[in-house]
């Protein structure tokens, strides 16, 4: 049984079909990249996954699960977390405090708690701070904690999000974009953190990307999406040899 | 015609005069919000200030209705390039709330402001039309009501043609679409805001000299429920959306009028805000508005 | 509990205790001129509205502007408890609190789908509403108001106003609280990250009108007279012009600007025609030069007293 799978998967916004007839499976523990050219629907599909939009047709299970008319928050707790391509860092919060947030979920004391800071309530704060800052040292961010996030250089803040992301404890996550903006350096230490990270947390993970090193390199499958289609799939040396991909990419006259 | 009849038509009337004054406040608030995105809470005093011009103009000057208009809404027109210059130009990229906040205090300002100077003392607008009736079917038309009616539609009218096909209007078009691209077309943005302010403004006035005609009597805090309810109206239509004003206002004079006419009048201005939250939850962005979603 | 009374807590404890008594001594020894005595309970009161309006518009983002509204609700319920049915004062205030919460998760529930302007002027409509209401109501006297006995003296408002900024402090410097700010931050990332954003925003409305009623019994039972006319928009302007004037998002910053603004205004009291221009003068000037209040998002930190932090004792220790 796959992790994820999406079955016929269709998105209409108004008269405009952004996706249609999707099918995409992932199994446990792959690291999968969707590509395709600007606007092909790929941010779409993980906006539908994490129920920021509807879906207009079809069916997505993950973890035997169905997904539909889930909000984004019922999709977190069920083991889906993801970035952004639009870094969305809660910019006036310090570092830490971003990544509070994302285990906030999972808290155990209550709001009443809270106001009348019954034990629990610093019990509650204590394993969340040593939580937080364990994780922090991982992305090696620990030295900044205390800093607010805007304030972050912009390698630091994308992988601050990855780190917020994987706060929330998932068992799939969607990274989107996570090389943009990056030097060519930056992106190869991207890529180890990405791979490092899958073993330690024993992760899946849904990858969409503009670097073609990136994908290439660290992708076992791909999935390339062009005008709401799937045109193809496959191994990153099927999809660079696939001609309908170079089509796509480079216009028919190369071909 | 039946009595019930007659009364249902008599309030209508009642409504759209009203309604007309309602909608006249309502196209400035939606003029500038529809540019600067700003709810300007003064707008309702500035209506206020109109209506003081207008008394001023035909008390003092002597002037018939016509040029008192005329002589209010260009003293208003001034009034709201100068508020925006001094109090809103400089928060253009300042947060919502402290324009918001800068509006209700342009709002205080003026109505204490104007109370220092005028007192708080209310006033009473001499007669300017004669108190001719005409009964059509048992329904009763005073001059006042048609002249009122007229005048908002002409002006309404006039802005309409200014916005659609002037080349000013043109630009006011495109710095409430896009103000960056329009400063980049070489749109002199400052200005068409200025002159945003300033149609609104004396529209504004219109309706407040109309405002003092229909209702007699005039004070310093008359502007806020008013505007208030204009700004309702606004909304009702859809904030931004010339067309929608208009309507808007039309028909929440009618419905004001109607639920006065049930003999709950007490309950009027109640009724006004909860159509108002009612339309925010059913459909936010008004009658004639489309919804937009913001990009993830 | 050995983490209620650190050092910095006690410090504060003390120095809240010490304040109550040097005014409660100048009451017993009748050296407390009326009009002192009249600010210094509306400090307490709008105290309590404006760090309440902080909860809702400062920390969780969301712009409300129908403050008068909860506090109208309070007022009245208790007024009804403690003259109609001559219920104790203290029921009286719970009941007006609970009441004006209720309020507040009726109108919440629908309203918060709405964002920025078209919240604030739902807010707004919601509070006309509620006085309209009341105007109506002729069994609390119409537009003429209800008296009351007057039962509130210092040694009621100044714990109850302590009390409510302790309980919204520690709410806000909850994992609970964070939900709240990271809506205020970032709606669509906050749901992404698992924050339920629509129990979380109607929670801090709710907690908001609760203690906005709170204020209003209060106010009610120190006036000796209600009037719907006294709960308008404008009041609910004045409060939000506190929370703005002292820094919107910082609980320190809503203490200061209704002290200020509540001192402002008392000082102004003899020129009263003068009073509302020099407000609206002031806050023009304000917004142009310092938009983001005396406070900006800061607090007020005893920190340096021991390193056991409250707010951040988490993160510090």
């Amino acid at each position: 049984m796959p992790l994820l799978k999406i079955e016929n998967l269709s998105k209409s916004f108004g008269g405009l079909k952004a996706l249609s007839n999707l099918d995409i499976e992932i199994n446990q523990g792959e690291l999968i990249g969707l590509i395709g050219p600007n606007g092909a629907g790929k941010t779409t599909v993980f906006n539908i996954l994490t129920g920021v939009y509807e879906k207009t047709e079809g069916k997505m299970t993950f973890m035997d699960k169905d997904l539909s008319g889930l909000k984004p928050y019922q999709v977190t707790l069920r083991g889906m977390a993801r970035t952004f391509q639009n870094i969305r860092l809660f910019n006036d919060l310090s570092v830490i405090d971003n990544v509070k947030v994302a285990y906030h979920q999972r808290t155990s004391y209550s709001s009443i708690s809270a106001l009348f800071r019954l034990p629990s309530y610093y019990s509650g704060e204590e394993e969340m701070q040593r939580k937080a800052m364990e994780l922090l040292k991982i992305f090696n961010l620990a030295d900044k904690a205390e800093e607010t996030a805007k304030n972050l250089p912009y390698g630091e803040q994308r992988r601050l999000e990855i780190a917020r992301a994987l706060a929330t404890d998932p068992q799939l996550l969607l990274l989107d974009e996570p090389a943009a903006g990056m030097n060519p350096q930056e992106t190869h230490d991207l890529m180890n953190l990405i791979r490092w990270i899958r073993e330690k947390f024993k992760l899946t993970i849904l990858l969409i990307e503009h670097d073609m090193s990136l994908v290439m390199g660290v992708c076992e499958r791909i999935y390339v999406l062009d005008y709401g289609v799937i045109i193809a799939q496959g191994t990153p040396d099927d999809i660079k040899r696939n001609p309908k991909v170079i089509e796509a990419y480079l216009g028919e006259e190369v071909v | 015609m039946d009595s019930i009849t007659t009364q249902v038509f008599q309030q209508i009337i009642n409504g759209l005069s009203l309604g007309s004054i309602y909608a006249l406040i309502a196209l400035g608030y939606t003029m500038v919000y529809g540019i600067i995105k700003l709810i300007n809470f003064a707008h309702g005093d500035v209506m206020m200030v109109g209506a003081y011009a207008g008394w001023f103009a035909i008390t003092a000057l002597h002037l018939p209705f016509l040029p008192a208009l005329l002589f209010s809404m260009i003293f208003c027109a001034l009034l709201g390039v100068i508020i925006e210059r001094i109090a809103y130009k400089p928060l253009r990229n300042a947060t919502r709330i402290a324009a918001l906040i800068t509006a209700i205090g342009v709002s205080l300002f003026l109505e204490y402001g104007g109370m220092l100077i005028v007192t708080a003392q209310v006033r009473t607008y001499p007669p300017v039309f004669p108190a001719t009736q005409y009964i059509v079917g048992g329904v009763y038309f005073k001059y006042g009501d048609i002249v009122m009616l007229v005048t908002a539609v002409v002006l309404m009218a006039l802005l309409h043609f200014t916005v659609q096909y002037t080349k000013v209007g043109k630009a006011m078009r495109a710095v409430s679409f896009d103000k960056e691209a329009a400063l980049l077309m070489g749109i002199n943005t400052n200005n068409i805001i200025s002159f945003t302010f300033a149609i609104g403004s004396a529209l504004a006035a219109a309706a407040g000299v109309l405002m003092g005609v229909y209702f007699n009597t005039i004070n310093p805090l008359m502007g806020i429920i008013p505007g208030l309810k204009a700004f309702v109206a606004a909304v009702l239509g859809g904030i931004g959306i010339i067309p929608g004003a208009m309507v808007g206002g039309l028909m929440l004079g009618l419905v004001e009028a109607i639920v006065s006419g049930l003999g709950a009048s007490t309950w009027r201005d109640a009724v006004a805000f909860l159509i108002l939250i009612l339309v925010l939850i059913i459909k936010p962005s008004g009658l004639f508005g489309k919804n937009v979603r913001e990009k993830v | 509990m050995r983490n209620w009374f650190n050092r910095k807590n006690s410090i504060t404890l003390l120095g809240i205790v010490l304040l109550y008594a040097v005014v409660q001594g100048l009451i017993v020894l009748d050296i407390m001129p009326p009009f002192y005595m009249l600010t210094l309970i509306l400090i307490c009161i709008y105290i309590i509205l404006s760090t309440s309006l902080n909860l809702i518009n400062g920390i969780a983002g969301q712009f409300s502007v129908g403050h008068a509204g909860f506090m109208a609700v309070g007022a009245y319920v208790s007024a009804m408890i403690t003259v109609l049915l001559k219920g104790p004062l203290i029921l009286g205030l719970l009941a007006g609190a609970t009441g004006a919460a209720l309020a507040g998760l009726i109108v919440g529930l629908p309203t918060l789908r709405l964002k920025g302007d078209y919240l604030a002027i739902a807010t707004l409509g919601f509070g006309e509403i509620v006085r309209i209401v009341f105007l109506n109501m002729d069994f609390v006297g119409g537009a003429a108001g209800l008296t009351l006995p007057k039962q509130i003296t210092w040694s009621w408002a100044f714990p109850l106003m302590v009390l409510s900024v302790i309980l919204i402090k520690n709410f806000v410097g909850s994992t609970h609280g964070r939900a709240c700010i990271s809506i205020r931050e970032n709606e669509i990332a906050a749901e992404s990250m698992g924050v339920n954003t629509t129990k979380y925003k109607v929670m801090a409305f709710t907690m908001g009108a609760f203690f906005a009623g709170l204020a209003g019994g209060i106010y009610a039972n120190y006036m000796y007279i209600i009037q719907p006319g006294t709960f308008s928009f404008l009041k609910s302007f004045d409060i939000l012009v506190m929370v703005v004037l002292g820094g919107l998002g910082s609980i320190s910053g809503a203490i200061v600007g209704a002290i200020v603004y509540t001192f402002i205004s008392a000082l102004l009291t003899g020129i009263p025609e003068w009073r509302l221009v020099i407000t609206a003068v002031f806050l023009i000037v304000m917004m142009m030069f310092r938009p983001t209040g005396i406070m900006g998002t800061k607090e007020f930190s005893l920190s340096f007293l021991g390193k056991k932090g409250d707010k951040n004792a988490a993160s510090k220790n």
